[in-house]
C-alpha cells in the first residue's frame, strides 16, 4: 500500500475492483491500470471475440462542448475550426470518429464527437487530455462552455455477447446501431451509452458516474458471459482490428491522409465541399487529398511466426542499407494466431500484396503489406 | 544429475559436461502466454551472460541469456511449432538449447534449488 501511497499514478473509480479481480497493474498515461488479469492476454483476447469483455477506460477524458447560445448546431461549427470532420452532419443520436489537427496538417489526438442534442459530448485519449481541454478552451472559449467530466468513469463492453449482456440492464440498447450514442438508463443509473468500441468487435462503451461504476461493472461481471479484460488484450484487438493508437501509429507527424485516415474526412470539408477546409493545416492536408502523400500508414503481415514489434526498421529487400520505414505498432494476433503489425511504408510501396523487411535483432524478416483489418469486423450497422 | 538456477530465471540442468538450459516456471508465469520462441543455432559459442535466445509473449519480447559460457550442441525444435510448451512444462518439455560447458567453474555461481526459492519467495 505503501507504494500506491507515495506513487504519483492516479486511479480510476474501478482501482479496488482491478486489484480485488488479480489484476496485473502498470503505470499508463498518468494511471495505475490493469494490463492483464488473472485469464492472461491470449485467454481475454479470445474471450472478447467469443463472447463478451468489460475494459475500464475510465483514464480517457469525457468533455461536454456546449455553445452558449444554446444551439448544437453551434458547438459544431466551433468544433469544425479544429477537427475536418463534418461534425455539423452528426445528427442527434449519433457519434463519429475525427481528429485535432497542428498547423502542419499533424494529428494533436484523435477522438469521438457525439451529438447529444443540445451539446456534444467528446471522448480523448488519456495521455492527451489535459492539452485537449486546454487546446479547446484557447480556440472555443468565445463561442462555447467546456466542461471537463472528471467525475465519471467510462467502461467498454465489447464482443458478439455484449449486447445481450447490457441488454439484461437496458433493454433499450438493442435497437441502437453502430455509433448510435446519447443518455441511457442502465441498471437504474444514468448513463451515456454508445454503440462503438475499439476492439473491430460490436459493442458498447458506457460513461458511468464515478461513484455508480462498480455497481455498474459488478452487475455486468455477474453475467458468466462477461470477463473483465487489461489493456494488454486491448491493445491486441484493436492492433488485429486495424486501428490506430494514437502516440503510436498517428501523432503530431502524421496527417489524416499518411494515417490512411482519409475515409474519416467527410467531403463537405474537402477541397469542393460546402465547408471545405478551415481547420489547422488544411493548406497541407487538403493538398494530399489532391496529390497524394509520400508515405501511408500501411497493414503488415510477417512472413513467419516472429513477431515484429513497434520500431522496428523497413527495408525494400533483404540487404539494402537505406531504411525506407518503422513499424509503429506490432505484435502476436491471437484470433489469427499469427503475428500483425502495422507501420509506415513509402507510397509507392504500399500496395496490398507488397514484400517488405524489418530488422529484428539483427536480421531481415519478410511482411507483406496487408489489408486492415486483420480480423473482419462485426460492427451492427 | 544437478539442476542450478540463476536470478534471471533460467534452470541449467548438469549432465556431465552438457548443460541442458530453460527458463522457470516462475519465469513463464511472469510472461504470460508464450507465443514464439528464437533459439541460437546450434555451434554458436556463447558467452556467459550473452543473449541467447528469445522468447515472445503477446505484448513483449524477453531475452534468455546464457548463463555459463559454451558451445550450443543441440536445440529444442519442439518450441517452434509449440511455443505454449513453455508455459505448460517449463521445466520439463520446453527445454531451450543444450551447451557443451567451457568452464565448470562458473557453475560455482549460480543457485541451488532451495536458494533459488528463496529468490523467488
Amino acid at each position: 500500500m505503501l507504494a500506491h501511497e507515495t506513487s504519483p499514478l492516479k486511479q480510476t473509480p474501478l482501482h479496488a475492483l482491478h486489484l480485488a479481480r488479480g489484476a496485473k497493474m502498470v503505470p499508463f498515461a498518468g494511471y495505475d491500470m490493469p494490463v492483464q488479469y488473472t485469464a492472461g492476454v491470449l485467454r481475454e483476447h479470445l474471450h472478447t471475440r467469443k463472447d463478451a469483455g468489460l475494459f475500464d477506460v475510465s483514464h480517457m477524458g469525457q468533455l461536454v462542448l456546449k455553445a452558449k447560445s444554446g444551439k448544437v448546431g453551434d458547438a459544431a461549427l466551433a468544433l469544425e475550426k479544429l477537427v475536418p470532420q463534418d461534425i455539423a452532419g452528426i445528427a442527434p443520436g449519433r457519434q463519429r470518429y475525427a481528429q485535432f489537427t497542428n498547423d502542419d496538417g499533424g494529428l494533436l489526438d484523435d477522438l469521438m464527437v457525439a451529438n447529444f442534442g443540445d451539446h456534444l459530448f467528446l471522448v480523448v485519449n488519456a495521455a492527451c487530455k489535459a492539452e485537449d481541454e486546454a487546446h479547446l478552451r484557447a480556440h472555443l472559449s468565445d463561442t462555447c462552455e467546456i466542461v471537463s467530466l472528471a467525475d465519471r468513469a467510462l467502461i467498454a463492453l465489447q464482443g458478439p455477447k455484449a449486447e445481450s449482456a447490457l441488454a439484461k440492464l437496458c433493454a433499450d440498447v438493442s435497437s441502437m446501431k453502430f455509433m448510435d450514442a446519447g443518455p441511457r438508463r442502465v441498471a437504474d443509473i444514468d448513463c451515456f451509452v454508445s454503440r462503438s468500441g475499439y476492439t473491430g468487435e460490436d459493442g458498447f462503451e458506457i460513461s458511468v458516474p464515478a461513484d455508480k461504476a462498480e455497481a455498474l461493472v459488478t452487475a455486468l461481471l455477474d453475467n458468466p458471459d462477461v470477463l473483465p479484460i487489461g489493456l494488454g488484450a486491448r491493445d491486441s484487438l484493436r492492433l488485429e482490428a486495424g486501428l490506430c493508437l494514437y502516440g503510436h501509429d498517428v501523432d503530431t507527424t502524421t496527417t489524416p491522409v499518411e494515417g490512411a485516415l482519409e475515409w474519416s474526412v467527410q467531403k463537405v470539408r474537402r477541397s469542393g465541399g460546402v465547408r471545405a477546409g478551415g481547420f489547422p493545416g488544411a493548406d497541407k492536408i487538403l493538398a494530399q487529398f489532391a496529390d497524394g502523400a509520400a508515405r501511408r500508414r500501411v497493414g503488415l503481415k510477417p512472413d513467419g511466426r516472429a513477431p515484429v514489434r513497434e520500431g522496428a526498421a523497413l527495408f525494400a529487400d533483404a540487404t539494402s542499407s537505406e531504411q525506407i520505414g518503422k513499424v509503429t505498432s506490432g505484435g502476436f494476433g491471437p484470433s489469427l494466431n499469427a503475428p500483425v503489425a502495422m507501420g509506415y511504408l513509402p507510397t509507392a510501396l504500399s500496395a496490398v500484396g507488397t514484400t517488405v523487411f524489418a530488422e529484428v535483432r539483427g536480421q531481415r524478416l519478410p511482411l507483406k503489406v496487408a489489408a486492415t483489418p486483420f480480423v473482419p469486423n462485426t460492427y451492427k450497422r | 544429475m544437478t539442476t542450478l538456477y540463476t536470478s534471471d530465471h533460467e534452470w541449467l540442468r548438469i549432465e556431465g559436461d552438457v548443460a541442458t538450459i530453460g527458463i522457470t516456471d516462475y519465469a513463464q508465469s511472469q510472461l504470460g502466454d508464450v507465443v514464439f520462441v528464437e533459439l541460437p543455432k546450434v555451434g554458436r559459442s556463447l558467452k556467459k551472460a550473452e543473449a541467447a535466445a528469445v522468447v515472445e509473449s503477446v505484448k513483449a519480447a524477453s531475452d534468455v541469456y546464457a548463463p555459463i559460457t559454451g558451445e550450443v550442441i543441440e536445440v529444442n525444435e519442439a518450441l517452434a511449432a509449440e511455443p505454449a510448451l513453455v508455459n505448460s512444462d517449463a521445466g520439463g518439455k520446453a527445454w531451450f538449447f543444450k551447451l557443451k560447458i567451457a568452464d565448470k567453474g562458473e557453475l560455482g555461481g549460480l543457485m541451488d534449488e532451495a536458494a533459488y526459492a528463496a529468490h523467488t519467495a
